[in-house]
């Protein structure tokens, strides 16, 4: 019989039946239900890291020298805690030599941040990210203002206080008037507000946009670090990604020379890149997928086997049915394959159910959390093979037995 | 209602002495069937059943022949075995110049398919499926087209008035519409026999003898037509009755001998 042929005639006997196919596959519509929903939801949540929490923290092409990592991405033990905190704090003076050892082209600022109370005249004192910073910050970050302007060179240089606030900060201080040549206190001294810069947008639920940036020599600065010539970091922005190793490289050189390393002690700083702080979340990531794939494995099987029941009492039920088969003129193969065909055709409408309804799933947690979920095709083409698969691996045991019935006794039973 | 073409095709004992006695040989074609010392056991649970016994039988083509026999007289044996649904455990079984005692499984399936239209006492049509489907399962395992199927479907199923019921059920049908369309999805593959299991044991006289009729003309068209049956007034209907009693052929005669026996 062929193939399509056998196709035409299981879904005919699908029809006839809708239920009570329906429930035979069910097992197999929710193993692969779960497959789908899970895939979608780690990889959502890739995207989620790799271009909202990573990608806003840490700029393209760019790395940060620092102290210890900044983002954390699961545990860390306490040991390298203590490892951490027994390094040497980043100078003022590094600055220089790391600036001095960049390829041309390159551009560079750098940092100290700290959550520090504002206070300003129209709202309660608000906390806020203050981060001081000097260099080529705004390019790398590619960051601009909706109102207003950003720092002059000579502002930078000089330390003046003047002011840069988030959308949200905005919002809350100044919630009824026009904040720019405003003022706001911080530690008791007055800063000007100059420009309203860009939403930098959020993650997991947390705005990014409470921000407010000052010149690093600015007297905010001292709120940020208890040690008076300490920063947090130093960015460097190659133009092209070929050059990252190459900065990299060259910044570590001059690092360890200032911090007098010998050849075989361990960095005591940080290159942060967006692959470095991504690191954990691929390992994590690789559990939640072998999770993802290995518990919907159990449904699956436990689907086959209710499909592999369901054939055996359809091939009972139908003894005579195949005994008119086989008078006719069917032989073993012919019986062999409708079965077959029965079994993987159910299996494989129950895994559609299961792509739809995963998808399903994928979409509500993309509309009820901030998650990007997103249903990868690779993943639709794996559930309807998975589908066929579970169907031709429950159906050839009942099917072998259907093939190999005596004709007469089969004719002979009603 | 004899007709000239069968009584040409009527074969005679003395004929059928010959081309049974040369074992081993091939038969002439004009013999659809020529069994030669068909034996069938049967183990049944230590004890062994010897339902055919050495049964020697030649069907020459467009013959009607019934097959008569008390129960257990192993016609049923026969038929199966003659429908190639079974196999002898000794003795020759030539079906259209093959060899068909030898044959496994699927080659068996093969020739079913291709040479035998069988007709059951109870039908034995798919209840799900409509008429013309039903009659089209022959040409599905023979792998006809599905255009060319469904037109010989229809086709057939006109042959035996029922060209206005094609879409309709076995379950919407009346008993001898059932077996008409039984006996179209026998013919449809035009095999070299009709091989009817009492064809006319599940239905009422009225409708035994419609089916008669279809059959007397499928016989005075040329079709080659044996029927089993324990019924002596439905064997007296075939142009030969063949008599089986204990595995071994009691009598084979001319339908005039034989109803000239039974008081007709």
């Amino acid at each position: 019989m062929p193939f399509f042929e056998a196709v035409r005639l299981a879904l005919a006997t699908i029809r006839v039946q809708k239920l009570k196919s329906f429930f035979t596959a069910l097992g197999v519509c929710i193993g692969v239900m779960f497959l789908i929903a899970v895939v979608s939801i780690v990889d959502g949540m890739g995207r989620y890291m790799e271009q909202d929490l990573v990608g806003k923290l840490i700029a393209l092409n760019s790395f940060e020298v620092r102290r210890r990592p900044n983002i954390n991405i699961g545990d860390v033990d306490p040991g390298l805690w203590r490892e951490y905190s027994r390094r040497p704090r980043l100078l003022e003076s590094d600055v220089q030599p790391v600036v001095d050892a960049l390829p041309d082209g390159t551009l560079w600022s750098m940092y100290s941040d700290g959550q520090v109370q504002v206070e300003s005249p129209f709202s309660r004192p608000r906390t806020a990210q203050v981060t001081a910073v000097d260099g080529q910050y705004f390019e790398i970050k590619r960051l601009g203002v909706t109102e207003g302007r950003l720092f002059t060179a000579g502002e930078l240089s000089q330390g003046s206080n003047s002011v840069i606030i988030g959308p949200d900060l905005k919002q809350r201080l100044f919630p009824t008037v026009d904040p720019i040549g405003r003022n706001v206190k911080i530690g008791g001294r007055l800063y000007s507000v100059i420009g309203v810069g860009e939403s930098l947008g959020s993650a997991f639920g947390m705005s990014f946009d409470n921000y407010i940036y000052a010149p690093f020599r600015a007297p905010v600065r001292r709120m940020l670090n208890s040690e008076p010539h300490a920063i947090d970091a130093i960015v460097v922005q190659v133009p092209a990604p070929e050059m990252m190793t190459d900065a990299q490289e060259r910044v570590r050189a001059v690092m360890r020379a200032r911090h007098k390393l010998r050849p075989a002690q361990a960095d005591n700083f940080t290159l942060e890149t967006a692959d470095t702080a991504l690191a954990f979340w691929s390992k994590i990531r690789g559990y939640l997928v072998l999770a993802g794939v290995a518990l919907p494995a159990f449904g699956l099987v436990v689907g086959a086997i209710v499909i592999m029941n369901i054939m055996l009492v359809a091939v009972a039920e139908r003894t005579y049915e195949i005994g008119i088969r086989k008078a006719l003129g069917a032989k073993r193969r012919d019986i062999l394959i409708q079965f077959l065909i029965e079994s993987s055709t159910l299996s494989t409408l129950g895994a559609m159910l299961g792509i739809g309804a995963g998808a399903a799933v994928a979409v509500m947690v993309r509309s009820l959390t901030p998650m990007p979920t997103f249903v990868a095709p690779w993943s639709i083409v794996v559930g309807v093979a998975i589908g066929a698969g579970v169907g031709v691996i429950s159906g050839v045991y009942p099917a072998s037995r259907a093939s190999l019935l005596d004709p007469i006794a089969a004719l002979r039973q009603e | 209602m004899t007709n000239e073409l069968e009584e040409q095709s009527l074969s005679t004992t003395a004929e059928r002495r010959v081309v049974v006695s040369a074992a081993g040989s091939a038969p002439d074609k004009d013999w659809v069937i020529v069994t030669r010392g068909l034996t069938r056991e049967y183990d049944m649970g230590g004890e062994i059943v010897r339902a055919l016994r050495g049964v020697d039988l030649a069907v020459r083509r467009n013959e009607y022949v019934a097959i008569m026999g008390p129960s257990g007289s192993g016609k049923s044996t026969l038929m199966n075995i003659v429908g190639c649904l079974d196999t002898p455990n000794a003795g020759e079984y030539w079906l259209n110049g093959q060899l068909v005692s030898e044959m496994k499984d699927d080659k068996l399936a093969r020739v079913r398919n291709k040479e035998i239209g069988f007709v059951f006492q109870t039908f034995n049509l798919l209840p799900r499926a409509s008429a013309l489907h039903n009659v089209e399962l022959p040409l599905v395992y023979a792998g006809v087209s599905s255009a060319e199927r469904k037109e010989r479907a229809f086709e057939a199923l006109k042959a035996v008035q029922l060209g206005e019921r094609v879409h309709h059920r076995p379950n919407e049908l009346s008993g001898g519409q059932r077996q008409r369309v039984a006996i179209a999805r026998a013919l449809v593959n035009r095999p070299s026999i009709l091989l009817a299991d009492e064809p006319t044991g599940n239905l009422d006289s009225t409708t035994s003898e419609e089916i008669m009729r279809v059959f007397e003309h499928l016989a005075s068209t040329g079709q080659t037509v044996i029927m089993v049956t324990h019924e002596p007034d439905i064997a007296a209907h075939a142009r030969r009755v063949v008599v089986l009693r204990d595995g071994v052929i009691a009598s084979d005669d001319r339908r005039e001998k034989f109803a000239a026996k039974m008081g007709f």
